[in-house]
């Protein structure tokens, strides 16, 4: 990137955001018919209840609480590329983590909406909160699911502001070169921004507050979001393993996450100047990273389940891999632990149709591995008797379906109305213009 | 505050530059300066001496606050109502502290940015006198506050350390 200058760093971003065709159009389109069907089944589930589902005792928890843990899971990567990559002074991080950023701040739109879907009664959301209900009782605080909503709305709240804080002096670049009532709402966006002194000094000093914030923070939202489970008493639930394996688990589909949209943003943007393959690479590297975390922590249920003895724990893992859900047990092995350790061979992380490939395969892998944890130890708990057999219905695809062109919904427009890279950043890597340097030419 | 909106803007396309003119104007006795740049850059803040940022102070008393509403929030209302729920304590301690750690957290980023605001003066309608898009494209700015008689001493300094073009603050405001 040294051959750059400031103002070219300006028109590259921002011609990201002008007008879009007729590709852009036609895939809002399919993405907002998705959306309405999702929205459609919601609205059925709504009207008959939560029996439309394929729930069914004791699986009452299946596919609304997997998208919810899932992508409560694709957010942690944007933190981490964000935050806790910027608290390590990772230099490339510079060009990847506006969009890492907005993947967290929307796919935490996304799970928030999965409780709520879940309660069947959604207009009374408000029960969650807490506040003096019924004669003075308040929310459960020994409750995990009250720690998931503290958890996960203070999530969203900072990621928000981390968000739209780092925004503003962008915002004022996008100002300057709008007009119009595009500018006036670019204005607003940019708070006055003017980049003097005083604003930089502060900023940059709450910016590091923030970051520093939002580190444990994010280690702790899918550490709370695992004792959901952890927390009970069902065998493949209860155990002290599951937040540090869950907040593996996030990060590295987050990261496939980023991966995916990153590689379609620098091709239809051409923003190879600043999207490099390095960036990507660096990403396959965490990638390999956190599957061996995942691949561990899977080894280290399995022996668990065999070491302890005990005899609901191994019936449960025997039936995980052999029983009615061995094929997304499987598919979660094979696409989670062994399939990114594709990524040690060079060849392979730098070659963009495998990282696309991969990235895909790790996201429909976690996705799985969600649903396998969550189903199997309710389907097959302690006593035989009441085992069950969750099947998905056409409500519950569907709503998972428009859930994920809700995420693509929110990115879609992202990409047209903010940079996509973060403009300030990347002009703080490039070497500042010095007259000493200009008179070197 | 009339008043304030006097001296000269000096608009430099390097770095170096800039410092050096902050390093002139300042030997010369001119201390109220405001620098505008693209970028945030260390050397400007040390060129002008600034203290180190209070916002720590702000994040601090943020995550204090936070914690004590955690504490006070959970252990008052179990209190206020006490049912127990899982044969557990009434004040269970452990639990609280999820709470409590969110809490922290929570209040320590949203008082964060509450004394990023206050501390930078913002938000502001518009931009201020001394401002030009082209400060946050590519050029930096210095602005020199003094009364019209040192106008043409301050020009001096500021074409010596290589300023490319020089209004008057107010002059030549494009938003």
């Amino acid at each position: 990137m040294a051959q750059l200058t400031y103002h070219q760093v300006d028109s590259d971003i921002l011609r990201a955001m002008q007008a879009p065709g007729w590709r852009y159009y036609t895939l809002l389109s399919i993405d907002l018919i998705v959306v309405a069907w999702g929205i459609f089944a919601w609205r059925y589930t709504v009207q008959h209840g939560l029996g439309v589902w394929g729930l069914t005792h004791p699986v009452m928890w299946a596919m609304d609480i997997t998208n919810f843990v899932f992508w409560v899971g694709i957010a942690h990567s944007g933190t981490l590329i964000s935050a806790i990559l910027y608290l390590f002074r990772v230099r490339w991080r510079a060009s990847i983590y506006r969009t890492a950023e907005a993947v967290t701040v929307f796919a935490l739109f996304t799970a928030g909406l999965f409780p709520i879907i879940h309660l069947g009664r959604p207009w009374v959301f408000h029960w969650l909160l807490p506040y003096s209900q019924f004669g003075g009782l308040w929310v459960n605080f020994r409750s995990p699911l009250v720690w998931d909503v503290f958890a996960v709305m203070t999530y969203m709240i900072i990621s928000v502001l981390f968000f739209f804080t780092g925004l503003v002096p962008d915002m004022a670049v996008v100002r300057n070169r709008s007009s119009g009532w595009r500018q006036k709402i670019y204005a607003f966006m940019a708070q006055g921004w003017q980049g003097t002194d005083r604003q930089w000094h502060h900023y940059k000093a709450a910016y590091v507050f923030l970051a520093a914030l939002a580190t444990p923070l994010v280690i702790s939202v899918h550490s709370v979001v695992s004792w959901d489970f952890a927390q009970t008493i069902v065998p493949g639930w209860h155990s002290t393993i599951f937040a540090p394996y869950f907040v593996a688990g996030a990060i590295h589909s987050g990261l496939a996450m980023v991966i995916m949209l990153l590689i379609p943003v620098r091709r239809v943007f051409r923003l190879d100047a600043y999207l490099t393959q390095e960036h990507l690479e660096n990403l396959a590297k965490l990638i390999i990273l956190t599957g061996l975390i995942v691949g561990y922590a899977y080894a280290v249920e399995t022996y668990i389940a065999w070491y302890s003895n005990n005899v609901p724990e191994w019936q449960r893992f025997t039936y995980q891999v052999t029983g009615e859900y061995a094929v997304p047990f499987w598919i979660m092995i094979l696409f989670n632990s062994l399939v990114p350790l594709l990524f040690f061979i060079k060849r392979i992380r730098t070659s963009t149709p495998w990282l696309l490939i991969i990235a895909i395969l790790i996201n429909i892998g976690m996705w799985m591995e969600r649903f396998v944890i969550i189903v199997t130890g309710l389907a097959h708990e302690y006593d035989p008797y009441s085992w069950g057999l969750f099947i998905p219905t056409w409500v519950d695809i569907s709503i998972t379906l428009g859930a994920f062109a809700w995420f693509f919904l929110w990115f879609l427009l992202f990409i047209k109305f903010l940079p996509v890279i973060s403009i300030v950043e990347v002009k703080e890597e490039l070497p500042p213009p010095m007259k000493s340097h200009s008179r070197e030419h | 505050m009339a008043d304030s909106v006097t001296g000269l803007v000096g608009s430099f396309r390097y770095v170096d530059s800039l410092l050096e003119a902050i390093e002139q104007v300042r030997e010369a006795g001119y201390r109220d300066l405001q620098a505008l740049s693209p970028v945030p850059h260390h050397a400007i803040d040390e060129a002008l001496k600034k203290p180190v940022s209070p916002v720590r102070y702000f994040t601090l008393a943020g995550c204090l606050l936070g914690c004590l509403i955690g504490f006070t929030l959970t252990i008052s209302t179990s209190l206020y109502y006490p049912l127990i729920t899982g044969g557990k304590p009434i004040v269970s301690i452990p639990p609280f502290l999820i709470i409590v750690f969110e809490l922290t957290i929570l209040f320590g980023g949203l008082l964060t940015l509450g004394g990023m605001l206050l501390n930078a003066r913002l938000p502001i309608v518009g931009v201020g006198p001394a401002y030009h898009p082209r400060f946050s494209e590519d050029q930096f700015g210095l602005w020199v506050r003094c009364a019209d008689k040192d106008y043409e001493t301050v020009t001096s300094l500021l074409k010596n350390a290589g300023a490319e073009e020089i209004l008057r603050a107010g002059q030549e405001t494009a938003l």
